[in-house]
């Protein structure tokens, strides 16, 4: 029965799907702090990051007069509602706004993280690191990565190269579609994801990517969408206007992403409202900070209760998130399947770039495989880059932090994510930059100041 | 040898940096209209007087220019309209299977144009049409002019009153042709991405219409309204929803100097493949293909072929929301201003590669040659038809003649160009 009507294929789909979430086992007597994040100086940095963040955010309040966040009188509501799919053409004034932070931010705090267990008197040097990040995590080296990578090796046809228009279609795209196509005949989940790593073909990428991500938009994830999107014309919150004030300087203006304006204000409006979105949060030590109302003063005279509105999702940094959406609109234009896949992406890849962590995909992860594969093989554009103060690292962390969106073009961008999805990982974002830098080595090794060198 | 290989002469009444930086780059030589020139490109105006009767003047073998001397044929709407309106009847007179029609009497493949009607001219016949279909809009445009001026949106006969007036009262002096609209269908159902409207700007090279041989320019763009579409009656005065122009569209509150409102054609098709699936994405292109090509063997009979032009034309096409292709109209000087970097590059790209396929290795003309450039130098061109290699490629019928088995036209017709080679329409 169960295999007749699809549900073993379900059911698989959906265990695999957690197994990809699912920490690793540990040690029974850890505590779940331990589970979520086991090195307790890299808790601590990311503990205060937030508390960082979230005073940003609340002077910022201060400042401007404005709640954190607030009810929406009945025909603001009315309007926004109106005006829901083109809220790109409303502009009200953000001047006062400001991003809380940027990415140069983030990257000073994670160049200042250090182990109190580790004494590293040293200078850098070659026989240490050089490189920005000086946390010894350890990351994997050129042999360990190709054995992960197996599938990207010289000798495995690639869909975005081997499918150029000079190749005949015989000699590998045409047999990758039927397979794919298979694939997706299957509704397998696991086999969709092996496939990826070999390139997506447009036609079948929004279908696999589903697959692999588990999302089917069924009527209950319909109905939670058009909850969240309530939620959004009822109440106002501060970071909306910070969404605003991004997505008008980052997608509004760019080639690509410009024509999806509308479509990534309604999915980031109703994601920082999305408390299903804390459950990620068990497997990661970030807590997002939170938001509550205020009840009206006049109701809510004798008492002094609040209640819990929503959470708002750490990164306020809008800017990468924003970047992070936006190559998605090209595969779904139904909203509420936009918003659920870019949810998944979020809490199983995305987060990891903007949250301090031990974690072999984390940002810190990212960065120190970065400069350890370009100072092991490229030590003397390292060096030289170095010298003119114009550290590897501060060039590529910010491609790295939007997984390089809004650096590629977004066919080829969405080639690369496909590789995110099937390895499971996002360590081939380091592996990327450092061959770009390998790619343009020459150039590199002649320019004079860090300018130059973007 | 050095007489010989003498440095091309051009002249231009065109002041645009596209066009004078590619001639500098091939170090030809500026000189003015009244001296011996080579190459001149040339606006419509000019093209005018060069091939009028009064002040025309013979052209000799070493001079070319950038239009055909009737290109207007093609170029203003009523004609256009009226040459494949004429095109699509001769082709069922001599019952080719390419005007059949379907059970509701619509040509079957060469219903590309909107239903279109010229006023004063066809009023009645225009009145005939709306009453079929009162909750319909039509779009009023005037014949003579570009750049989306002069055009308006009617959804009641009453706002064309104007033209009933006139075509009623036989004693009124005749419009001249400047004044001539054209009515046509309005196409309430664009395909719309992000929720906005956006047409197609597509450029053509034609080198000869008889026989035909015109190239497509791989990089066109999609040219989007800043404003959400909405088909609601209250909206058809503005036009910031319905016309793409980019001349109206700068105007706009929301216009963005930086991308300009445009996608690559490239974007569209990684979209549509994306969530539409391959084939029907293949087809789409295909149709934008077989229509240009249907366009251009409409006007080639009445077109003064004459061996010392060459016309990039600017393509507009619409897309409905059944991803059905419309020819909205063609351009014969599609503009040559870039409202964004990217813009400047594409159309300097443009004019480069044209000037390779028409102006072969840059040197002085010779109006005798085959205009058949090598493969090389296409650039972002790539063969869009060649009627003569089609003809010599075995089965050497022209649309014209006695069709073979109907399926093998239709077959050719449905094939899959996704990928370089289109000349495969015999």
């Amino acid at each position: 029965f169960f295999i007749s009507t699809g549900w073993e294929k379900k059911l698989q789909n959906a265990v695999y799907s957690e197994l990809n979430v699912f920490p690793s086992p540990c040690h029974p007597a850890a505590p779940p702090e331990h589970m979520k994040e086991p090195l307790a100086y890299m808790r601590k940095a990311q503990g205060s990051w937030e508390k960082r963040i979230l005073k940003s955010l609340n002077s910022m309040c201060t400042e401007l007069s404005i709640p954190l966040a607030q009810k929406r009188p009945a025909s603001e509501q009315k309007e926004l509602l109106n005006k829901w799919n083109e809220m790109g053409t409303d502009e009200p004034d953000l001047s006062l706004f400001r991003p809380v932070y940027a990415p140069k931010d983030f990257l000073e705090v994670l160049m200042n993280l250090r182990n109190p267990n580790y004494e590293n008197g040293e200078q850098p040097s070659f026989r240490n690191h050089l490189g920005l990040i000086q946390v010894p995590l350890k990351v994997k080296d050129i042999p360990e990565l190709k054995e992960d990578f197996n599938e990207l090796g010289l000798n495995t046809g690639q869909l975005g190269i081997d499918d150029s228009a000079q190749v005949p279609p015989e000699f590998f795209e045409s047999e990758h579609v039927r397979v794919g196509q298979k694939v997706l005949a299957e509704q397998d989940s696991a086999a969709a994801q092996q496939y990826v790593r070999q390139g997506c073909p447009t036609a079948l990428r929004a279908d696999l990517w589903a697959l692999i991500l588990n999302i089917s938009n069924q009527p209950e994830d319909i109905l939670y969408y058009e909850q969240l999107k309530s939620n959004v014309i009822q109440h106002d919150l501060l970071v909306d206007s910070l969404i605003y004030k991004d997505v008008k300087l980052t997608a509004s203006n760019d080639d690509y992403y410009f024509v999806f304006e509308d479509y990534l204000y309604q999915v980031l409006l109703c994601f920082s409202r999305d408390t299903s979105v804390l459950e990620h949060f068990t497997y990661s030590s970030a807590t997002p900070p939170k938001s509550y109302i205020q009840g009206k003063r006049n109701f809510y005279k004798k008492r002094s209760g609040r209640f819990l509105l929503t959470t708002t999702v750490v990164p306020l940094n809008y800017n990468s998130f924003i970047l992070s959406v936006a190559p998605l609109c090209f595969l779904y234009h139904e909203p509420s399947k936009l918003y659920q896949i870019f949810r998944e992406m979020y809490v199983r890849f995305f987060f990891r770039l903007h949250s301090i962590s031990s974690h072999p995909s984390g940002i810190v992860s990212l960065c120190l495989l970065f400069e350890t594969l370009l100072q092991t093989h490229l030590p003397q554009l390292f060096y030289h880059l170095r010298e003119i103060g114009a550290q590897p690292l501060r060039i590529s962390f910010k491609w790295m932090v939007r997984a390089f969106s809004g650096y590629l073009a977004t066919d080829q961008l969405l080639l690369l994510w496909d590789r995110i999805l099937g390895y499971n990982s996002l360590e081939i974002l380091a592996v990327l930059a450092a061959a770009v830098f390998a790619f343009r080595a020459v150039n590199l090794m002649e320019v004079t100041s860090l300018a130059a060198a973007e | 040898l050095g007489i010989m290989a003498g440095k091309v002469k051009w002249v231009t009444d065109i002041e645009k940096s596209v066009l004078i930086n590619n001639f500098e780059k091939r170090g030809w030589i500026q000189v003015a209209e009244n001296e011996d020139w080579n190459f001149y490109w040339m606006s419509v105006q000019t093209i005018r007087n060069v091939f009028s009767v009064e002040t025309g003047y013979r052209l000799s073998d070493d001079q070319i220019v950038n239009h055909f001397p009737n290109h207007y044929e093609l170029t203003r709407k009523d004609l256009m309209v009226k040459n494949i309106k004429r095109y699509r009847k001769e082709l069922e007179k001599e019952g080719s299977p390419l005007a059949e029609k379907d059970e509701n009497g619509k040509y079957i493949y060469l219903d590309f144009v909107p239903v279109t009607f010229m006023l004063p001219a066809d009023y009645n016949l225009f009145v005939e049409e709306f009453r079929k279909n009162p909750s319909s809009t039509w779009i009023m445009k005037p014949c003579g002019k570009a750049q989306g001026k002069g055009i308006f949106l009617i959804n009641k006969l009453s706002q064309i009153k104007k033209w009933s007036r006139d075509s009623k009262t036989s004693s009124f002096v005749s419009q001249s042709s400047k004044e001539a609209y054209v009515i046509s269908l309005y196409i309430n159902n664009p395909l719309l991405i992000g929720g906005k409207k956006f047409d197609l700007r597509l450029y053509v090279l034609v080198s000869t219409y008889r026989p035909l041989r015109c190239y497509m320019y791989k990089l066109g763009f999609c040219r989007f309204c800043t404003v959400k579409y909405t088909p609601s009656t209250s909206e058809l005065d503005n036009m910031f929803v319905h016309l793409t122009n980019v001349a109206i569209q700068r105007h706009g509150d929301d216009y963005n100097h930086i991308h300009g409102g445009k996608w690559t054609v490239s974007n569209l098709r990684l979209y549509l493949e994306s969530t539409r699936g391959k084939e029907v994405t293949n087809k789409l292109f295909d149709e934008i293909h077989w229509i240009i090509v249907q366009s251009l063997k409409a006007v080639a009979p009445v077109m003064n072929n004459d061996k010392h032009c060459f016309e990039c034309y600017g393509y507009d096409i619409i897309i409905d929301d059944k991803l059905k292709p419309w020819l909205i109209e063609v351009n014969a000087s599609p503009s040559l201003t870039s409202s964004t970097a990217n813009d400047r590059i594409l159309k300097y790209n443009l004019i480069n590669d044209t000037l390779n396929i028409a102006v072969p290795n840059g040197e002085i003309p010779d109006c005798k040659w085959n205009k058949s450039p090598p493969k090389e130098v296409l650039g972002n061109y790539e063969v869009l038809y060649d009627e003569e290699m089609a003809q010599s490629d075995g089965s050497d019928r022209d649309l014209r003649s006695r069709p073979g088995p109907s399926s093998g036209v239709k077959g050719t017709r449905a094939r899959d160009l996704g990928k370089p080679v289109l000349t495969t329409w015999k």
